[in-house]
């Protein structure tokens, strides 16, 4: 079931308030971000943002396209390199 | 000759089916179709009068999204994906199933046929 439009997308305060700050600044920074759950709003458009894999922070550049996925989408949590013995596919 | 959308539609079958041969034509969506344009779902297709396939052209043309349309309509949302680089993206360019199933086992129509690997130890060890 999809979230209730009276609350709006769902974006971590600590997140969108860095962004607030940044784009009242008009600073450009890579701001990093556990929360992989959070949705991409229009405000977001144009900034970098690291968003944890589990493991490192990988670094988004968000834009237009992105907004209403989540951030999560974007940093992937598995890294499967094949099989071993396996020719390697040259899909990427 | 009925030919709507590009599509010959086979002569023999009741006009109910003979639409869904039309990508992005389904049983439903045929019924309402015919409903719409007062046609007895019944008829077979080779017995079909001009003014109904004239009928049947105007309720599809401009209002039903069919055939190359709406396969370029569907490419075009999977080229989004995997332009964004997002998950599903990443899976739609690995052919692998997009949501979610798993794919252990199974995932056949997306994986294709088999491929198998290894399982040549035997041969090697004589």
């Amino acid at each position: 079931m999809g979230r209730s439009l009276k609350k709006g997308p769902f974006v971590a305060d600590h997140l969108i308030s860095k962004v607030e700050k940044m784009n009242s600044t008009r600073e450009k920074r890579v701001i990093k971000t556990w929360s992989r759950a959070s949705t991409i709003v229009p405000q977001m458009v144009g900034h970098t943002i690291g968003v944890h894999n589990g493991k490192t922070h990988v670094p988004v550049f968000v834009t237009e396209n992105m907004v209403g996925h989540k951030l999560g989408e974007f940093s992937p949590t598995r890294l499967f390199k094949g099989h071993s013995g396996q020719e390697k596919s040259s899909v990427k | 000759m009925a030919r709507i959308s590009g599509i010959d539609l086979p002569r023999e079958k009741r006009i109910e089916i003979g639409l869904t041969y039309i990508f992005g034509i389904g049983l439903p969506t045929a019924q309402k179709i015919l409903a719409r344009s007062g046609i007895d779902p019944n008829t077979r297709v080779k017995n079909l009068t001009e003014d109904d396939e004239k009928k049947l052209r105007e309720a599809i043309d401009g209002q039903i999204k069919v055939e190359g349309d709406l396969r370029r309509e569907v490419a075009g949302h999977i080229k989004r994906l995997t332009d964004i680089g997002c998950y599903r993206g990443l899976r739609h360019r690995r052919g692998l199933p997009v949501r979610g199933q798993r794919t252990k086992t199974n995932a056949r129509t997306r994986k294709g046929p088999k491929k198998t690997v290894g399982a040549k130890k035997k041969a090697t060890k004589k």
